[in-house]
């Protein structure tokens, strides 16, 4: 059986004698089980996945029910998505065997569009980091190149993509989790605007920073995806009450005659690889041949983001990640025996040295005497990225970047220097920082053959901006 | 500003973390190299700049003020490691 392209061409078969929802799911099944040694699925959900289908398949028979708006999209979900009666651990010890009570809003949103959800996905812990190293189930690895990462934290599930077992993954990005994996791996990530979709049900890391992204391989399921799990909820009060626009048919509307900005500190910047620079200028010229004027504009608030984004996520790690007590759920220790020592060695053994350095960090700089030095600094280096971001937007339409300095590194390489991997989030976390939504698709690959992605981002709630702009650029 | 052996373990006492003598030496190294890193933001004048605190463009949202059921006790200590049918169980806090 030939690949599925696309849901739009997909939904076009189905109910015809060309295929049914289930041999769409044994499809995924089998490349799920031909890309195993990649590591990319903790649980695969097959006889469930293959229940559904049929329920879908017989839906789809009986002409007087209405389809949901992604009947027969297969979708894997990272493992910090609540999925109820299913088990989600976040990449970690912590929460080993931990069964969601209740599904996230997102999810909650897919099943009722008559998606199938096909496996829960790994990632860093608590999607802590920016090379899919830092889980308790072990790294999961490209399927381009030699042992090389896929990006983090939400790595497996741009591998998910990559390798065909599924048509959409569902991830998080706190600082680039989605848009950085998507780019190492030569597929499409998608991060909204904060606000637009509900968290509810996504384990928290950051949660001003937090929000739930889509991989892809076109531009349209991600818009169709998007139209599905966007807008208002009750469980999470952040997001927007602005309606929710149609994404795919908007897709068409191309704006013209577009003012695009790109930090001229980018093309200049030694440590950003020749052949990303490469990439940036040919991506320049592609969006000047479409008729976009772009210009290099001053960014010179570009090197305070990695460290602002640090001290402001980690002081809401700790804070989010204080609930891991031992006692309401997650891992408690078998060696404690008073109550300070249940909250001490749970916490100790139930979470991972990345997780610990976080919490660490986010403690000190939390902590009476040095609140004021360090997060409060941050909050307004903040603010002043926020205005002078939105400055920009008054004169641009959007602005774009390459995803990372580098493509994917070999798995261990960095291991031992943090701070380097910190600093490889430079292009991703403004996004985050600001609120604001972008977009990473795939241009082209290095001299080794591996992928690269570009960025493109906009004023809050530009999505539709987003997405046609992208749409008709990858047609 | 430099993380000492003494502030680690104020630090971890906040956390309730507790490290070996060996991951303590390495984590005051990566804390270090952190806030090396962070104190980049030391060059920047921020004197008449207000703190960002709120990411969010929705203000006072509110509900209506009636009792739902959200889950019942039954699902809410399913996942407790410790737990009688009633309730999550602590060791002894309060001696005799």
């Amino acid at each position: 059986m030939s690949a599925y392209s696309n849901l739009y061409s997909l939904q076009d078969q189905l109910g015809t004698d060309r295929t049914t929802c289930v041999e769409i799911v044994e499809y995924y099944l089998e490349n799920i089980e031909a890309s195993k040694h990649l590591n990319i699925y903790v649980e695969i959900f097959a006889n469930e996945a293959l229940e559904r289908a049929k329920f879908l398949d017989k839906k789809l028979a009986d002409k007087s029910t209405k389809m949901g708006p992604l009947y027969g999209l297969v979708v894997s979900i990272k493992d910090v998505l609540c999925y109820k009666d299913h088990v989600v651990t976040a990449g970690s010890k912590m929460l080993e065997g931990f069964n969601a009570t209740y599904s996230a809003t997102a999810i909650e949103r897919l099943i009722a569009g008559d998606a199938i959800i096909i496996g829960r996905v790994n990632c860093d812990e608590f999607a802590m980091g920016s090379s899919n190293e830092n889980s308790y189930y072990g790294p999961t690895i490209n399927g381009i190149g030699d042992k090389r990462i896929p990006g983090g934290s939400s790595g497996a599930s741009a591998v998910s993509v990559q390798m065909d077992t599924c048509m959409i993954a569902i991830g998080s990005d706190t600082g680039g989790s989605v848009r950085q994996p998507a780019g190492f791996c030569g597929v499409i990530g998608f991060k909204p605007t904060y606000g637009r979709i509900s968290r509810y049900g996504l384990i928290a890391y950051g949660s001003s920073f937090d929000q739930i992204g889509i991989i892809g391989k076109n531009i349209r399921d991600v818009a169709s995806t998007l139209h599905t799990i966007s807008g208002p909820d009750q469980f999470d009060s952040t997001v927007t009450s602005m309606p929710v626009p149609d994404y795919v048919s908007d897709l068409k509307s191309e704006r013209q005659n577009l003012r695009i900005g790109i930090f001229e500190n980018v093309l200049n910047n030694t440590s950003v690889s020749p052949d990303i620079k490469t990439a940036s200028k040919n991506f320049i010229k592609l969006l000047e041949r479409r008729g976009h004027q772009v210009d290099e504009i001053p960014f010179d608030l570009l090197e305070y983001a990695v460290p602002a984004y640090y001290v402001l996520t980690t002081a809401e790690a700790s804070s989010n990640l204080a609930r891991y007590d031992g006692i309401r759920f997650g891992y408690k220790s078998p060696n404690a025996i008073s109550i300070h020592d249940v909250y001490t060695h749970s916490r100790t053994e139930g979470f991972g040295e990345e997780v610990k350095r976080r919490i660490m960090l986010g403690t000190f700089v939390l902590s009476s005497g040095y609140y004021e030095a360090y997060y409060g600094k941050a909050q307004k280096v903040r603010k002043l990225l926020t205005d002078r971001i939105n400055g920009i937007f008054e004169q641009y339409d959007l602005i774009v970047l390459p995803v990372a300095p580098s493509t994917a590194w070999e798995i261990g390489s960095k291991s031992e220097d943090p701070i380097q991997v910190y600093l490889s989030d430079i292009f991703t976390v403004i996004a985050n920082l600001t609120g604001i939504p972008g977009i990473s698709i795939p241009v082209g690959v290095d001299f080794e053959g591996m992928p690269i992605g570009m960025q493109v981002m906009g004023p809050k709630f530009s999505e539709t901006l987003l997405l046609s702009t992208t749409y008709n650029l990858l047609k | 500003m430099k993380i000492d052996h003494e502030l680690i373990l104020k630090l971890e006492k906040l956390a309730r973390l507790k490290l070996s003598e060996d991951q303590r030496s390495k984590m005051i190294e990566d804390l270090n190299d952190m806030l090396k890193m962070v104190n980049k933001l030391d060059e920047l004048d921020l004197h008449d700049v207000e703190p960002l605190l709120h990411l969010s463009n929705q203000y006072n949202v509110t509900r209506t003020d009636k009792v739902e059921d959200h889950m019942d006790r039954d699902a809410a200590l399913a996942n407790a490691p410790d737990s009688d049918n009633e309730y999550f169980k602590v060791p002894k806090v309060i001696k005799k």
